[in-house]
């Protein structure tokens, strides 16, 4: 590994003494590989071996069906992903704190249930009605939460409580037929089902949003890089950022051609993308995600610097119980049904293990929002892929439980690593 | 007395005392500390240094006496009022997040924020001007706290306490658990806190670092005052024999027995 450049570095003026024993990256390309390196010593895998994964994933099947790496396929990954994927978002949440949430599944299928019961059987308006199933979604995670942060119960027990107790309640609201249909044609179920494009399908569509996503993370980041420089403090140098757009320009541009191949961008993957990157930012830019971040570190820490550990165990898992409904509502758009499968213990399963295989620790304190993104992406890529291939359900889910272990290993072994590097 | 001239005490403790059910723990305590000077609070086990210091900083109310804040009579009922009068105290443990990098353990439960989000350029430039003012030397404000040594991490720790302007800075056993190198990095640092003007109490007991950093030592035995001393004109035998209470004790016993062999 080699050493330090002279001309790396913070701003000439007011350039802050850098410690001779911290590595800081060369310029240009040799730079990236010798910190890639370093990291993948440290143990700092980030999402790489989730990306290597999903690559050979694909690979793996294109090569048993040749059908597999067409857009059609895609399509059908980016809107199936979706449901489960709001799942995990919530559950990234709670991860974070080191905890777990069982309870998603069947308050997901509760609150599908609840939609159907006000919008059918009572002829409730469905926005309203969308309204009032979220907030039960929330006031139920938020219970979980009092429970296990004012009375002190694990959380595992609570919320095991709540997989049991919920998914009775939804039982009994479906009632002796078991099975709602939920009109596709008004109300927010307009917007989640299958045949729901943005802008219709308009092939403008895609691209409206790719350059929308691709401009706004370039003025940011151009904002931040000036900001930090009159500032005096390091900052990513122009190629840096450059080189960043690029990437994110090519993955956007190119799931909007895939996309555009086919019908078109799904609405509900346009609420995925909403809910990731406004998560996303409530957990990095605000005070509210560093209280988060900062319960999951170290508890003793955050009550001494004044955070009130309660409020944030308890918003979080209310968080969580939000996701749940939304993520609930969806899987409800692509049935277009409310029905006693809706509350499936596997959609628990799926979302955690999303979450996990997509880098966010189960050992709280650290992650992000994207490993929901990338979890899923990895998830329902094998599902298609071993739909495509006919195997049946058990084959599908001993493979899923594999990976799953993978991702657990791979966390368990990261940690380690980072914490003989010094990285915990 | 080494003490500045100038010192109207900024926090004087008035015959405090302290109960725990049938314990008496602090019994007509009195301490004084002035701006610009360090405080050895010196003790055995169970002398009651972490209940006075506990008293001071909100986390245990006193049950009689009095606390005086720059002269005025004040009351402490909770760690906030501490806080808010501008003592700032660092635990034993030091309680940072392994997971946040020194900025986010800096600015922890008070972060700086710009339109409601929080201001990270105007946290790590400022995090970057106390540390280079205090001459802490840490590879980067912006690597995760579990990688930083020992020492680093009390620095850290120190520091953090200073964020929000305090006048008193109360040291729980700074330097144990640490190496020769940082323990020198660590009562450097205590001394430059001295030159800033701040009063600091020093909780210690390796006899080493309170003779060379503090300017007064107070003895405390069995919850009781036993004695004040100026550093400069007390030898350590005097404040150890002040510690452990009686010119009769294992410590002046072995003394004797020493003198008369070396005869």
């Amino acid at each position: 590994m080699s050493e330090t450049d002279p001309d790396v570095t913070p701003p000439p003026a007011v350039a802050p003494p850098v410690d001779p024993r911290l590595l800081v990256r060369e310029e240009g390309i040799k730079g990236y590989l010798t910190e890639f390196e370093r990291k993948i010593r440290g143990g700092d895998l980030g999402s790489l071996p989730v990306v290597v994964g999903l690559v050979i994933i694909w690979i793996v099947f294109s090569l048993q069906d040749s059908n597999y790496l067409t857009s059609a396929n895609f399509e059908y990954i980016a809107y199936y992903m979706v449901g489960i994927g709001l799942l995990s978002i919530g559950l990234v949440f709670v991860l974070l704190l080191g905890e777990i949430d069982l309870s998603v599944g069947s308050v997901s299928g509760l609150s599908a249930a609840v939609f159907a019961v006000l919008s059918v059987s009572h002829g409730v308006n469905p926005w309203f009605a969308m309204v009032i199933t979220l907030l039960t979604g929330a006031a139920i995670g938020a219970l979980h939460g009092f429970v296990f942060a004012k009375i002190g119960v694990p959380a595992f027990v609570v919320t095991l409580a709540g997989f049991m107790g919920w998914q009775g309640f939804m039982l009994w609201l479906l009632g002796s037929t078991g099975t709602i249909n939920l009109p596709t044609d008004r109300g927010p179920m307009r917007y989640l089902s299958g045949n729901s494009f943005f802008l219709g399908g308009d092939i403008a569509g895609g691209y409206i949003l790719a350059g929308l996503g691709v401009a706004a993370y370039l003025y940011s980041a151009v904002g931040l890089q000036r900001r930090r420089r009159q500032a005096g403090v390091p900052y990513r140098p122009t190629s840096d950022l450059l080189l960043r757009t690029v990437v994110l320009a090519i993955g956007a541009f190119g799931t909007a051609v895939i996309l555009n191949n086919q019908k078109g961008v799904p609405n509900a993957l346009v609420l995925f993308a909403v809910a990731l990157i406004v998560t996303n930012f409530v957990l990095r830019r605000t005070g509210y995600g560093r209280k988060v971040f900062a319960v999951g570190g170290n508890i003793e820490a955050s009550r001494r610097a004044g955070i009130s550990v309660a409020m944030v165990r308890i918003t979080v898992f209310s968080t969580s119980g939000f996701f749940a409904a939304l993520g609930g509502l969806t899987i409800a758009g692509q049935i277009s049904s409310a029905n006693q499968a809706g509350s499936d213990p596997n959609n628990l399963m799926l979302a955690i293990a999303a979450a996990v295989i997509g880098g966010t620790s189960l050992f709280g304190g650290r992650g992000m929002v994207w490993s929901a993104l990338l979890g899923m992406l990895v998830i329902e890529s094998i599902n298609a892929g071993l739909y495509m291939l006919g195997l049946a359900n058990s084959i599908q889910y001993m493979i899923t439980g594999a990976v799953l272990l993978a991702a657990v290993i791979i966390d368990s072994l990261s940690r380690r690593t980072q914490k003989s590097a010094g990285r915990a | 007395m080494t003490s500045p001239a100038a010192g109207e005490p900024v926090l004087a403790l008035r015959g405090i005392s302290k109960r725990f059910g049938a314990v008496q723990a602090l019994t007509d305590v009195e301490l004084e500390v002035t701006p610009g000077e360090v405080l050895a609070l010196v003790g055995d086990n169970g002398a009651g240094k972490s209940t006075l210091v506990k008293t001071i900083a909100g986390v245990h109310p006193i049950d009689e006496g009095q606390i005086e804040w720059e002269g005025r009579p004040v009351n402490i009922h909770r760690p906030q009022d501490a806080q808010t009068l501008g003592v700032a105290t660092v635990y034993q443990d030091l309680a940072l997040c392994d997971n946040l990098d020194v900025v986010g353990n800096l600015y922890l439960g008070r972060e700086l924020k710009l339109r409601g989000l929080l201001d990270e350029v105007a946290m790590e430039k400022t995090a970057q001007e106390l540390l280079s003012t205090l001459a802490i030397r840490i590879p980067s404000v912006r690597i995760p706290v579990a990688s930083l040594s020992g020492g680093q991490r009390q620095v850290v720790a120190i520091a953090r306490s200073l964020i929000g302007d305090p006048k008193v800075v109360i040291l729980d056993e700074p330097t144990a658990a640490l190496g020769v190198e940082q323990t020198a990095q660590v009562l450097d640092l205590v001394e430059r806190l001295r030159d800033r003007g701040l009063a600091v109490i020093l909780i210690s007991h390796n006899m080493a670092d309170v003779t060379a950093v503090a300017d007064r030592v107070a003895v405390l035995r069995l919850g009781r005052n036993n004695g004040i001393f100026p550093v400069q004109h007390t030898t350590q035998e005097t404040i150890i024999a002040a510690i452990t209470g009686a010119t009769d004790n294992a410590v002046t016993r072995r003394q004797a027995r020493t003198a008369e062999g070396d005869r």
